[in-house]
């Protein structure tokens, strides 16, 4: 079996420092090493969104990482969305407009919608549907997470005037 | 009622109207979900744990001569490695055990590409995977059989050396693909169609296609010294699945506890096991816990899809619109072993119509794919394609609106389906009417090449078996078990019906799924049922409570029972106005009455009430590419009772997406080998938030009489009629009747480049 390497990082705020193995992905060391099991394998390919964390301030599928990859990165999981048991507007969001069913691909529509909010506080429904497109819901249509975000991002806005 | 949605309002057609039910509190299990806390089948960890990989056939169609494990077994980190013969395989031929059973790991024959043939267990899921690699397996190639109308023809290559044909519970004399042949008839099909004065015959085709959920497949498993086996899966039916483990392993169900763990989309396709038995088998050998999660490509290739079907309709109607004749010959797809959904489809293909004469032959075809799996409301999408296609041309023909068209046939109450079933209170008139007023419908749709299609369908719902218990607190707040996965806010739905009965708020209450061990034997969450007959139970051991409460009371007020009322949240003495309690007070003060306060109940309700579900679409066709764009959708559905509608609506909405993929998108691309060439969700291409408008909603209720609060079901019905909405809106806009799903840019070019109009 081939050797670990040593990988450190700064994950939700706290340094974290982990052992991997070279042919590991971000997401494999985040739920299996870690124990963060919030962010979830959909596909293992890229393709599905259910993955996807934060790296540096851009949002990335963490199955298309290597785990060796994220040394010395800054990364933000679905786990640090929320300040203590204060949920973010989004996550709030999510739970007042019933945007999510089975809740698989929730974590990383909120994450990216997250991203999203961060650059453009005030996106279009258009926009917001682009920005989600590499996120596959199976169970809502779409419909109620583009207004949860749409919903969210309204909220943010009254609370910052 | 009030809705966000749009600009619809809802159609409320109940006389009752509740305190908690028909509300919308936030799901119970909503904070777990948000931030990842939620445990789903993969997140499983334990001490020990071993990773399982399992090996596929590379052919759709080969016998399998001899299988090698020793290198495999030798190589450092792997742990153990399984075979079918490490089954009891105790059962005999064409029993759907056998057959289950070779399913899960292949007997003699690999029978499709993706084929479970051997599976490691070893120190990581790395480790796994080079090991699956280095098992050798002889195999005889034969010729694959790759769609239903191939199965059926003479001299087709034989996948079940065994089987006969069930002709309608007589069995055929010569080897066949044809697992079953059935017949529906009403009347006399030929004196319909002499009555008729336009007929129209087509044929249709529809592609392999995948549920889809975006979770895996998994399982992890402990066989424990003692010989007791604990499995942890994401599964639509933990009690089904300890019922499928006992028989495939051979051992009895007592011995086995199956722990549901979130589960992320099923649709039908987590109803049936794969791995769970493998998993078990292999800890059996290692005495160590064993986890296993497919890969993407595994769930496209090893999993249930929903089958390819090959569809001729013949329908007659009058010059002055009534539907007289209706004839279907539906060929589905089984997939490698007997099963298919077709006589659900049969059952709906032209149920939303009151049709005198009817003549229906279905036939469940083995062919060289994976094993089908029920796919919301299954059967019923390729039906609902096929005849509501045909009805529309109808209704041109007589020059009707095709609303008006659908409402002078519509089944009604009474009205006997050509499974011979009669329609008890029914909404489907109600849908019609819902549809034809919409905003959506009565809106003017301008602009070349667009064009707007209508389509109904129908879907049978069912009941079951469920349970529930209750335990009270003493703050008056409930905890509440099921054994019902919540797959999309049922614990929300259920948790609601019995805060109704108890007058508390829905928050008051804490569901919890539990285990095999833990509750009353619960059938699947699918069907539609879980609101409907887990509510039910919900209902009822909510009542229990209020009777053991009464007793409380009567003994702390030191008078009869018979003389205490539960009203409105009160507990009260008929009598003496001085004695009452609110259900808090009385659960904080009843502490020295005895122990703590139990409910329970245990339910298989009959009152199925039926559901009917029409879909509005507008599309708009780039003539240059084929691609069809939806513009604006329109779901409607009689559901009963809303029990809590925004997730009534989530079903709709997501019901109606499906269709929609369905339609225009999806399709196992088959390679001449008998593979699949799109295994990757890039190239298997499901809808995504860019491809989608808004999808509007209008909740019809009109009350099932066969449940307390009226519900119908709601999770299925959306999912039939989109595909034959977008067909007859593609025709709406360019003139060409679209006669195979899915409608993609290839297929519109062609029909529009053979100018295949019938306008």
């Amino acid at each position: 079996m081939p050797r670990k390497t040593y990988v450190q990082t700064t994950i939700n705020g706290e340094n974290v420092e982990f052992l991997c193995e070279p042919r590991q992905s971000l997401l494999e060391s985040l739920r299996d090493v870690i124990g963060l099991t919030g962010s979830k394998e959909g596909c293992n390919d890229g393709n599905c969104g259910a993955c996807t964390v934060n790296m540096d301030g851009r949002i990335v599928t963490s199955c298309l990482v290597l785990a060796v990859e994220a040394e010395g990165s800054n990364i933000e999981t679905i786990e640090g969305v929320a300040e203590g048991n204060d949920l973010h507007p989004i996550q709030q969001a999510f739970l007042e407009n019933a945007a999510l069913q089975c809740g698989i691909c929730t974590p990383g529509f909120i994450v990216a919608a997250k991203a999203l909010l961060e650059r453009e506080p005030d996106p279009s429904e258009d926009r917001i549907r682009f920005w989600l497109a590499n996120n596959l819901c199976r169970c809502t249509g779409y419909d109620k997470i583009v207004r949860a975000v749409m919903d969210a991002a309204q909220k943010m806005q009254e609370v910052k005037s | 009622m009030t809705t966000r949605q749009g600009t619809d309002s809802n159609v409320v057609l109940v006389n009752q109207e509740f305190d908690v039910v028909g509300t919308r509190p936030i799901r119970h299990d909503g904070a777990d979900k948000v931030t990842g806390r939620a445990r789903y089948g993969a997140d499983f960890q334990s001490a020990d744990l071993l990773y399982g990989k399992v090996l596929r056939s590379p052919h759709a169609h080969a016998r399998i001569k001899s299988i090698d494990t020793s290198k495999a077994e030798a190589l450092e980190g792997v742990r153990a490695v399984a075979t079918s013969s490490d089954f009891p395989n105790t059962y005999a031929e064409r029993t759907s055990r056998r057959y289950q059973s070779n399913n899960i790991l292949a007997g003699d024959k690999a029978l499709y590409v993706g084929h479970a043939i051997a599976a490691v267990a070893a120190v990581n899921d790395h480790v796994a995977e080079e090991a699956i690699a280095l098992i050798e397996v002889d195999y005889e190639v034969l010729p694959p059989v790759t769609s239903a109308p191939q199965g059926m023809a003479p001299n087709a290559p034989v996948l079940h050396e065994e089987m006969r044909t069930d002709e309608s519970g007589t069995q055929g004399t010569e080897p066949s693909n044809v697992a079953t042949h059935l017949q529906q008839v009403l009347g006399d099909i030929d004196e319909g169609f002499r009555d008729a004065d336009f007929i129209i015959e087509k044929d249709f085709d529809t592609a392999t296609v995948h549920q889809g959920y975006i979770e895996p497949q998994n399982a992890a498993a402990f066989w424990n010294s003692d010989g007791r086996v604990h499995v942890w899966t994401s599964t639509q039916g933990a009690f089904p699945v300890r019922n499928s483990l006992s028989q495939i392993l051979g051992i009895p169900v007592s011995k086995i506890r199956v722990t549901p763990m979130e589960i992320g989309g099923g649709f039908g396709g987590k109803i049936p096991i794969y791995l769970e038995p493998v998993a078990a088998v292999l800890s059996k050998k290692t005495g160590r816990p064993v986890k296993m999660q497919m890969s993407r490509k595994e769930v496209f290739e090893g999993t249930g899809p929903t089958p390819g079907s090959h569809i001729k309709i013949k329908m007659g109607a009058t010059r002055d619109g009534k539907i007289v004749a209706a004839q279907a010959h539906m060929a589905y797809e089984a997939g490698a072993f007997p099963g298919s959904p077709v006589a659900a489809g049969a059952t709906g293909i032209f149920a939303c119509y009151n049709i005198p004469n009817v003549l229906i032959d279905g036939y469940d075809v083995v062919v060289n794919k994976p094993k089908t799996a029920a796919y919301r409301a299954p059967g019923a999408t390729n039906a609902g394609f096929a005849a509501e296609t045909v009805v529309d041309m109808l209704a041109e023909n007589v020059g009707m609106d095709p609303l008006d068209f659908r409402m002078l046939n519509s089944s009604k109450e009474g009205t006997r389906r050509a499974d011979g079933t009669p329609f008890g209170v029914v909404g489907s008139t109600e849908v019609l009417d819902a549809m034809k007023s919409h905003p959506h419908y009565t809106s003017k749709l301008e602009g070349p090449y667009r064009g707007r299609g209508v389509a109904v369908g129908f879907w049978r719902n069912i009941g079951w078996k469920s349970a529930c218990s209750i335990s009270v607190n003493h703050d008056g707040t409930i905890n509440l078990l099921t054994g019902s996965t919540d797959i999309g806010g049922t614990r929300a739905s259920v948790a609601m019906q019995a805060a109704e009965v108890l007058c508390i708020p829905a928050e008051d209450v804490n569901p919890t799924v539990v285990d095999t061990d833990s509750i009353g034997y619960t059938e699947l969450t699918g069907g539609s049922r879980t609101t409907f007959a887990t509510g039910w139970a919900a209902h009822e051991a909510a009542k229990d409570v209020v009777n053991e409460m009464i007793q409380r009371a009567a003994m702390m007020w030191d008078i009869e029972p018979e003389n205490i009322e539960f009203v409105k949240g009160v507990f009260r003495s008929k009598s003496d106005p001085e004695l009452s309690m609110t259900f808090k007070q009385l659960a904080r003060n009843s502490r020295d009455t005895g122990g703590g306060i139990v409910g329970k109940s245990s339910v298989d309700p009959k009152g199925v009430g039926v559901s009917f579900a029409g879909a509005i679409a507008d599309v708009e066709v780039d003539p240059e590419t084929g691609k069809v764009t939806v513009l604006r959708f329109t779901c409607v559905q009689d559901v009963g009772k809303a029990v809590h509608p925004s997730y009534v609506e989530g079903q709709m909405q997501g019901g109606s997406v499906q269709g929609i993929g369905w339609g225009i998108n999806e399709e196992y691309f088959m390679n001449s080998e008998g593979g699949m060439d799109n295994f990757t969700l890039l190239d298997y291409r499901m809808p995504t938030s860019l491809d989608l408008p808004m999808i509007d909603t209008v909740i019809v209720e009109v009350a099932n009489p066969g449940h307390p609060y009226g519900v119908r079901g709601v999770g299925e019905a959306s999912i039939i009629s989109p595909p034959a909405a977008i067909a007859n809106a593609i025709y709406d806009a360019m003139g060409i009747r679209m006669e195979n799903l899915p409608m993609n840019p290839p297929a519109v070019l062609a029909a529009l480049g053979n100018g295949n109009s019938e306008a």
